[in-house]
């Protein structure tokens, strides 16, 4: 079991994740999340200061389209589908001082 | 300069960061209109909506107004890539903004404000804008509705944030860099910066701090939306910082929202549990790289400046480039008429005047540059007075008739010849012994009690100028 | 007259008018009602919506005009890919219901080269997984051992071909996700380079890997279904603009001269008896001409751990948008931020939250360069060291899976014995080159194995030569 996961960190992480998670959710999470940390120790002697990241397969650059409007998707279809429409709009509960 | 705003022995030092919707006609990363004003959540679009499956495409016309804007601000136009900043708000769709996080399009620069002072600009980046909730039931406001409704219009509206230095010290000053921004966004067709309906957003960042000192603690305030609420904004905030430290307590790193009805801040949220927006590189998009030729090309197409046209107004009128007329005339988007008329004979300083004060936009167009060098010239040779040749101008603007002298003619306004003037000066000071004393004594505004005679006397027809030369002559 | 069973004569006949469509559609919804209910492959089968479209294809035909090259041809989607008005749930309670009101690209290239979508097919939850049995909707059968796994993610788009529901079918790969599959249930699965096919309407799991790719019958089906999917797309900005090579122009040509590399590093853990095929398959071909070539591809070894941080980390961001807002899922609460954690909470299985939980640690404050910072790194030696090979051969030759098919339950466990399934399908998703599993006889218990060729980005036409003949050895030799 890795020593540098805690439970408290992975509650962080849940909670930044929007996950609930029951007491033994988390403990089995951050025993399996510290296992694979484990596993994944295997780069850490790597020596990767001259390299490069990575984040796009294949290079391209200068990817754009022209400013030109195409036809929206129709409201009431999406709307329809919407857990709570009202007013032509999406219906959330209140959202409290001090999120987002 | 400005003056520099103190209290107490403390100086503020604020940082602003304003947010501009850019003029496109469609969104940052879809095809859905940018446009204000819609039914709620009809401009939308499987990107707009964050539909599972959708990939956002960026805007070549929103680069290049972002580029315009950083070319004005003095900025380097740079090589750059999109992040994704992540998280949970009910009118941010993805779950995520995309924005320019480590290597924005544009760096480095600064605005010059008409007092001559320098904000340094750090950065002016794109991103995405957030939909918009409208928080009902239980006054309105975020913290005691009921419920809020979501409507996806603005969201993914292109933004490009510029992001100033914490160079500004006083609130004029902020007001001032606002203003001069806005101008400059305008001139160069990049956005219509209307705060009033939320295209153009400032959030201020106040710290305060004895003067020399290292920087304070600062907070974020958002929701300024006015010229003159930036100014209200970080005085109050400043004061109330001061207050905290003076009484022993330190200020705590917050975001702060600045509430227009009771002219107070008030806090949104800690910074300390602060977010943690996990940005990492946007792997939807691919990096931007402006070639020099594009960059140079959107350099060339760029108008001349705010700042440069009061400084070519004020050389040619020899106005003061931050005085009242300068900025009015240049505001309205007047000073190629002044110079115009100028040009064809007029006498600068007066056609700015007449410009300025004489002439509204409708009035501009009414009259042409070289008709009003005519009246110009009618009036500084004499032949008409400053309010005939204000009457003149009106009726030419009113009528759109372009010969001065034909108008003056027609309203009898002949000028009065030197020899008759001198009799009525000599009849005003016969007529008013005490105030000529007054007058001989050094009393400058004694005068008027002289002249106001000689106006009433010739029905306003006299010359001012020629009289104050006589009056003077009389003096001796 | 007996229906051919694969895309390339199926579309032949239809367009000739030796068959019809809707004869050919009858004879794939037989073989569905006599095995579907115990496969399972399928979320939805789109019946009605089929016959009207087999029917609409034959009037084409019957009107004189061309339906295109897949005319006809009855083709099962992956649950995570969008088609307008049919629900598309990625196995996921918290989509469970909702039907896009849009077409991904790849979907709308099919319908226009006149393929007959007949249903979605079931997966691991959003494509997390390697055996379908992270679906909430109960899992998929292997058709050839229905004790057994038919691998994953696109567990249902293999199965469905292999049960002979549908000619050819897709999937997404973003680890090994068709790959792997294929090789489990013995048939073709192809993932062409990053950016070959648009993922316009592909529901991301990780953006910088997730591909579109085919299941066939044959490695000639596999070059006509590339044919058709592929290609650049406007609204994807990672597509590639290039022109399109004629994938099936090569396949006859043979392997003479082609030079065939062997990793001499490659990381162990394949069973014996796929080991055994392996080796076979090099033997093989060199037989018919090929050079094998050995080299060195250091980097491999680290692949596992880097695409389990990338990719969860890329997952944690793709799918935060299911809030329970616009679509999908909602489960009520006092405040929004108690109504997202209830409905996220409610919605996600055990894999997709673990992988979410993996990769908000791996892109949060603190860790990013230990982990994410530094996978992106492996990233880049991964594609130096496979660039380096691809000087030396056209294509390299490895296992598709460690094993074949495994029985259910296996592995459910132990996340990580699950993930190192993935151990050689992995490197070609970070690279982005295109690789393919070709199905190369049997192992141990008579279940089909699986040979991975990988080749160089947009080398596909190398790739797909290397297979044929490998197709046509174990023809002969089975
Ligand atoms: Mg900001
Ligand atoms: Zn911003």
């Amino acid at each position: 079991m890795s020593d540098r996961l805690t439970s408290d960190v992975v509650a962080k992480v849940a909670r930044l994740a929007r996950l609930d998670l029951t007491p033994a959710e988390l403990e089995q999470a951050t025993a399996q999340l510290g296992d694979m940390l484990d596993h994944f120790a295997d780069i850490d002697a790597l020596d990767l200061a001259d390299v490069a990241p990575m984040t796009q397969p294949y290079p391209l650059v200068n990817v754009m389209r022209p400013d030109v409007v195409r036809p929206c998707l129709d409201r009431d279809e999406v709307l329809g589908a919407a857990p709570a429409p009202q007013d032509g709009r999406f219906r959330v509960p209140p959202v409290l001082a001090g999120e987002g | 300069m400005t003056e520099i705003w103190t209290h107490d022995g403390w100086e503020m030092v604020v940082g602003l960061e304003t947010h501009v919707e850019l003029a496109t006609a469609t969104k940052l990363f879809s095809a859905s209109p940018n446009r204000f004003g819609d039914e709620p959540n009809t401009n939308i679009d499987p990107v707009t909506l964050g539909l599972p499956g959708a990939l956002p495409v960026l805007n070549e016309r929103a680069v290049e107004f972002a580029m315009r804007i950083g070319l004005a601000l003095n900025c380097t136009v740079q090589p750059c890539t999109f992040a994704r900043k992540n998280y949970f708000y009910p009118d941010m769709p993805k779950a995520y903004q995309i924005s320019q996080y480590d290597q924005p399009l544009n760096v480095d620069g600064w605005l010059d404000l008409p007092d001559g002072s320098r904000v340094g600009i750090e950065r002016a980046h794109m991103e995405e804008d957030a939909g918009k909730s409208v928080h009902a039931g239980g006054g309105g406001r975020v913290h005691e509705a009921d419920y809020s409704l979501i409507d996806l219009n603005r969201a993914g509206v292109p933004l490009v944030e510029i992001v100033s230095r914490p160079d500004i010290r006083s609130p004029e000053q902020a007001r001032a860099y606002v203003s001069e921004l806005r101008a400059i966004l305008v001139a160069i067709g990049a956005s219509d910066a209307r705060m009033e309906e939320g295209s153009m957003r400032v959030d201020a960042n106040v710290s305060v701090r004895r003067p020399g000192d290292p920087l304070g603690t600062r907070c974020e305030i958002k929701n300024v939306n006015s010229v003159r609420s930036v100014g209200r904004a970080i005085e109050y905030e400043a004061k109330r910082q001061i207050q905290m430290i003076e009484a022993g307590e330190s200020v705590r790193q917050q975001t702060r929202h600045w509430d227009e009805g009771d002219g107070r801040t008030h806090t949104l949220r800690d910074k300390e549990d602060a977010d943690d927006y996990r940005y990492f590189l946007e792997p939807d998009l691919v990096p931007l790289a402006p070639s020099a030729e594009w960059v140079e090309q959107v350099r060339a197409s760029l108008p001349m400046l705010p700042g440069a046209r009061r400084a070519r107004l004020a050389e040619v009128t020899g106005h003061p480039a931050d005085s009242e007329p300068i900025a009015v005339v240049v505001e309205r988007g007047h000073d190629e008429y002044v110079l115009a008329a100028a040009a064809a004979g007029a006498d600068p300083k007066r056609a700015l005047t007449h410009v300025q004060q004489n002439l509204d936009d409708d009035g501009v167009a009414a009259v042409s540059a070289t008709a009003l060098a005519a009246l110009v010239a009618m009036e500084t040779g004499g032949a008409v007075t400053a309010t005939q040749a204000k009457t003149v101008l009106a009726e030419m603007a009113g009528s759109g008739e372009q010969d001065p002298a034909a108008i003056a003619a027609r309203l009898g306004f002949e000028a009065m010849d030197t020899s008759e003037l001198e009799a009525m000066v000599d009849a005003a000071i016969a007529a008013q012994p005490d105030a000529w004393a007054k007058f001989c004594n050094g009393e400058q505004k004694a005068l008027g009690a002289i002249v106001g005679h000689i106006m009433k006397a010739s029905k306003g027809q006299a010359d001012g100028k020629l009289v104050n030369q006589i009056v003077n002559q009389r003096k001796g | 007259m007996a229906v051919p069973s694969t895309a390339t004569e199926i579309a032949a006949a239809v367009r000739s008018g030796g068959t019809t469509a809707v004869e050919v559609l009858e004879q794939h919804l037989v073989s569905i009602g006599e095995r579907e209910s115990e496969i399972h492959a399928f979320n939805l089968v789109t019946v009605d919506a089929a016959r009207e479209r087999a029917a609409a294809i034959d009037a084409a035909v019957a009107a004189g005009h061309d339906p295109g090259p897949l005319a006809g041809v009855p083709v099962a989607l992956k649950d995570n890919m969008c088609t307008r008005g049919v629900p598309t749930t990625c196995s996921s309670k918290i989509l469970e219901g909702w039907a896009p009101p849009y077409d991904g690209t790849a979907v709308s290239l099919l319908a226009s080269a006149g393929a007959v979508m007949i249903g979605k097919t079931n997966l691991d939850e959003f494509a997390m997984g390697s055996s379908t049995e992270n679906s909430a909707f109960g899992p998929t059968r292997n058709p050839l051992d229905p004790t057994r796994v038919p691998g994953g993610s696109s567990g249902g788009s293999a199965a469905a071909v292999a049960a002979g529901f549908a000619a050819m079918s897709f999937g997404s790969d973003t680890g090994g996700s068709i790959r792997q599959p294929a090789a489990l249930c013995g048939v073709v699965g192809v993932k062409p380079t990053y950016g070959r096919v648009s993922r316009y309407g592909l529901v991301a799991f990780a953006s910088s890997l997730d591909q579109i790719g085919p299941f066939t019958h044959t490695v000639a089906d596999a070059a006509l279904a590339l044919q058709v999917v592929c290609g650049h797309d406007p609204l994807d900005s990672t597509s590639i603009p290039e022109p399109l090579p004629d994938f099936s122009a090569v396949l006859d040509r043979g392997v003479d001269g082609v030079r065939v590399g062997r990793i001499t590093d490659l990381p162990a853990g394949a069973d014996p008896d796929v080991a055994e095929r392996v080796e076979l398959a090099f033997d093989v071909l060199r037989a018919a001409g090929a050079t094998i070539v050995d080299v060195e591809v250091p980097a491999f070894t680290y692949g596992l751990t880097a695409y389990y941080l990338i990719a969860p980390a890329e997952a944690s961001s793709n799918l935060a948008r299911y809030d329970g807002v616009r679509y999908g899922l909602r489960v009520d609460a006092d405040d929004t931020n108690a109504m997202y954690s209830a409905t996220r909470t409610a919605g996600f299985g055990a894999e997709v939250k673990r992988r979410i939980l993996l990769g908000t640690y791996a892109l949060s404050a603190g860790y990013y360069d230990a982990y994410y910072g530094k996978a992106l790194r492996i990233r880049r030696l991964m594609a130096n060291d496979f660039a380096a090979a691809y000087e030396r051969c056209d294509v390299l030759l490895t296992p598709t899976s460690p094993s074949v098919a495994f029985p259910f339950g296996s592995k459910t466990d132990n996340p990580l014995a699950m993930y190192l399934c993935d151990t050689y399908t992995i490197p070609s998703n970070l690279t982005g080159d295109p690789a393919m599993s070709v199905p190369f006889g049997t192992g141990a218990d008579g279940l089909p194995v699986g040979v991975q060729i990988l080749a160089h980005a947009l080398d596909e036409p190398v790739m797909l030569q290397v297979a044929a003949e490998l197709e046509r050895a174990a023809g002969g030799s089975t």
